[in-house]
């Protein structure tokens, strides 16, 4: 091997094979096992990805949309957070969307996805979001991609263990991180142990009108709830949801947080609680919230504020709620396909128990009791324990089931998965993953029937995995492949915002349901420009009008003036197009707010208040035709007190 | 013969990525693999059929059953026209696109149906719809009408165009 030249040839036919096998791979994708790991994440261009996955934002307030096996980003949706992409929570229409009872509100911190179920199964209609830090559930929905309703949850701070969804959506859970005096109180923090307590919400989704509206809430032990996951076929009627603290400590919870052996997964009969409400025994209790809904035909959100809200004592309501001891801190709760395992992942603990529901059902009959608190039953360890999982990593966090008999649990501290085998609760396989990983998800992996062909790693922390982009560096997801004994790594790809938890879904079960464009005749915005005909501009008082149409490639009308200095410029834009991926976008210079991004056959309003005078130039921001250069016009801004008459045209006529 | 051997070697990368684009266009869905197709039934020189030639490549396959002209179609087919068509197209005046008012005098009814529903495939197939492009500069956007509302549209430019 010495002779330079047979080097040569052997790399002309070696990059000769590799093509070949690339070529081949390509064509044969959708089949091919083999050690080729890039022929297993390569989607060809103009093919289309098996699954779609919906990660939250984190601090960014948004869900980020992905293709896999690809990890290509195609869209990220705007839900608590201002979008300055689309004018989401910038323009007239949207700004509703982010009402709360303490004002507008525009950012939050959104972590767990979820998808509505039908059956236990992801249905495709909606995907739910939580925001932590003032409490609230979205409503996002899959056919536009576009979030439909937002609903405020009173008495409630750090909003964590939430949205997940009963087997048939019929209720999405919400509790609370942070205990708080309930009504909120001006009390000494001090006073934790007295005065504050949780609660446990239930959000109603209505079948036929598809919209949230808060059911009741559960008055709790001021513990922090962490997460939650609703119970399926045996435990349909069952929630369950993790709690930590239960020394009730207000301050370095670091260390006084973390004294007992063991905290508590609460398990809750929303059936029972359903009835209990039924049956007259809630309280009602003044609390203040928005209900946010997005209206499709008028584009435009509309909130509205509720001023009570159902509450039930666990003292009154006797079987609707008990304490299953859980060491040790636990963050996850997961439930098993068949809905018989209860699985906690105590992040402190050396364990992962797991709860059996047949166990459970029988102690509660049994009366297998260890005590109770505040009218809250606590079952006996070994009566609910189906099995521990032995050396689970450190810091095992969250599972998910592939659907096959197997577990795979995150675990935090050794930034690993770790598969074990539910029954025999053996630790069968274990993945490094780059670094620190929280959540993990496999398509369909907390419902009744997974998609286990993948588990996607959601990882904190990934130092020296990318380029460096200064102090701070991207967060990550990981692809691995579950298809074989053996897990194995496919491919890294950074992610927008702190992917906390994330859900996948088969494509074809959304794409058939996308929406291309609105039709402008169902357009029933009060201030759209059915065409372009009707396009004009109206003056009340200091209030201008302008009913801009937009059509590749021009606005009409693209000449205005009789603005003055101090007037309130409403540009409602209305746009014409009939087609897919024809978005308009609009700016005027000086615009203090986001340019709005029209979709075909909508209509958005932004404001402007021009200080000074001159002429200011508008455009079309988003590139729509071989002509949206050309899609511009001008506005003349007079002083307040000038002779210059209202007026408006386009091309030669003149339209007033 | 290191000479030699680089152009070898630049001509196997060649080769490969000659195999790769003539295999890729076999993929059979693409527009240039449609266009093949149709080709070996066309009869003249724009790779059309005498029929598309004449009526335009679209939903409308067959000469149309037209009748007298409705008067409520017409009605329809004027508001549709003033929503979704208007911003570009005046009856009397050549504006964005050209004056609609003799339409029906200058294209077969089935030709207007083609080019209304099927604008895409018209300017990058059919010569009148090229020559139109090259004339205005800006395609007629797709207004994704079905065939009820072009067929009313129809209607109205009959009645314009008396």
């Amino acid at each position: 091997m010495n002779n330079p030249i047979l080097k040569k040839w052997l790399l002309i036919g070696a990059s000769f094979i590799a093509v070949a096998v690339i070529y081949f791979g390509c064509q044969q994708s959708k089949d091919v096992v083999s050690g080729d790991v890039a022929s297993q994440v390569y989607v060809a261009p103009g093919s289309y990805d098996e699954f779609y996955l919906f990660a939250s934002g984190g601090f960014s307030g948004q869900i980020a949309v992905y293709g896999l096996p690809s990890g290509r980003h195609f869209k990220t949706i705007s839900v608590f957070s201002q979008n300055p992409e689309t004018g989401y929570g910038y323009s007239e229409e949207t700004k509703a969307m982010l009402n709360t009872s303490y004002g507008f509100n525009p950012w939050d911190d959104a972590h767990h996805p979820e998808f509505s179920m039908t059956d236990g199964v992801p249905d495709g209609r909606f995907i739910f979001i939580n925001a932590n830090n003032t409490p609230r559930v979205a409503r996002v929905d899959l056919s536009t991609f576009e979030t439909k309703e937002i609903i405020e949850i009173p008495n409630s701070a750090g909003n964590h263990a939430s949205p997940f969804v009963t087997e048939n959506t019929e209720y999405i859970v919400a509790s609370t991180r942070f205990s708080l005096p309930i009504p909120n109180a001006d009390v000494p923090i001090a006073s934790y142990k007295e005065n504050f307590k949780g609660t446990i919400s239930f959000i109603h989704l209505d079948p036929k009108t598809e919209m949230m509206n808060l059911a009741f809430q559960i008055l709790v032990p001021g513990f922090n709830y962490d997460l939650a996951h609703a119970g399926k076929g045996p435990s349909h009627d069952w929630a369950f949801f993790t709690s930590y603290n239960s020394e009730g400590a207000n301050t370095l919870l670091e260390i006084n947080a973390s004294q007992n052996d063991k905290d508590f997964v609460a398990a809750v009969n929303w059936k029972l609680a359903e009835q209990y409400v039924k049956e007259g025994k809630a309280k009602t209790y003044s609390a203040e919230y928005y209900r946010n809904y997005y209206d499709d035909n008028k584009h435009l959100a509309i909130s509205t504020k509720n001023n009570e809200v159902k509450v039930l004592d666990p003292k009154d309501c006797p079987g609707m709620i008990y304490y299953l001891p859980t060491p040790k801190s636990p963050h996850g709760v997961d439930v098993d396909p068949t809905g018989e395992y209860i699985v906690a992942g105590g992040k402190l603990a050396t364990v992962i128990p797991v709860h059996s529901f047949t166990k459970f059902m029988k102690a509660i009959e049994e009366k297998k009791f260890d005590g109770e608190i505040n009218g809250i039953p606590i079952l006996q360890y070994d009566a609910v324990v189906a099995g521990e999982v032995k050396d689970p990593g450190l810091g095992p966090l969250h599972t998910e089931f592939d659907g096959n008999g197997y577990a795979y649990t995150s675990a935090f501290i050794s930034s690993e998965i770790v598969k074990w085998k539910i029954g025999t609760w053996e630790v069968v396989d274990r993945i490094p993953t780059y670094y620190s990983i929280g959540h993990l998800c496999i398509p369909g992996g907390d419902s009744k029937s997974p998609w286990g062909k993948y588990v996607i790693a959601l990882n904190k922390i990934t130092k020296d995995r990318y380029l460096p982009t200064g102090p701070e560096v991207c967060q990550s997801a990981q692809l691995i492949d579950i298809s074989g004994d053996k897990m194995k790594l496919l491919l890294d790809f950074p992610t927008v915002g702190e992917p906390h938890y994330a859900q996948a879904i088969p494509s074809e079960l959304l794409m058939k349901n996308s929406k291309k464009f609105y039709k402008i005749e169902e357009n029933q915005n009060p201030y759209k420009t059915g065409s372009e005909k009707d396009s004009r501009v109206e003056r009340n008082g200091n209030d201008v009008h302008v009913y801009l149409t937009a059509m590749r490639s021009h606005f009409s009308p693209d000449n205005i003036e009789g603005i003055k200095v101090g007037d309130n410029v409403y540009f409602h834009v209305t746009n014409l197009e009939q087609d897919w991926d024809i978005p308009h976008g609009f700016a005027v210079k000086g615009l203090n707010n986001s340019e709005l991004l029209i979709m075909p056959g909508e209509t958005k309003t932004t404001l402007w208040k021009p200080t000074k005078l001159g002429i200011y130039p508008f455009y079309c921001t988003d590139f729509c035709s071989a002509l949206h250069q050309e899609m511009q016009g001008y506005v003349r801004v007079s002083p307040a007190n000038s002779s210059v008459q209202l007026s408006y045209s386009l091309g030669n006529t003149e339209k007033k | 013969m290191k000479k030699i051997i680089k152009s070898m070697s630049c001509i196997s990368i060649a080769l490969v990525f000659t195999f790769i684009l003539s295999a890729c266009g076999d993929s059979g869905n693409d527009e240039s693999a449609n266009f093949n197709k149709t080709k070996t039934v066309n009869t003249n020189p724009n790779g059309l059929t005498d029929f598309e030639m004449e009526n335009g490549i679209g939903p409308v396959k067959q000469k149309l059953e037209l009748g007298a002209i409705d008067p409520a179609l017409v009605k329809k087919g004027e508001a549709i026209f003033v929503q979704k068509c208007a911003s570009c197209h005046k009856l009397d005046q050549k504006y964005v696109g050209p004056a609609q008012r003799d339409v029906i005098k200058r294209r077969t009814p089935e030709y207007i149906i083609n080019m209304m529903s099927n604008p895409e495939e018209m300017y990058k197939r059919h010569p009148e719809a090229k020559k139109l492009l090259a004339q205005y500069l800006t395609q007629m956007p797709n207004q994704n009408l079905n065939f009820e509302e072009s067929r009313a549209i129809l209607e109205y430019f009959r009645e314009v165009g008396k």
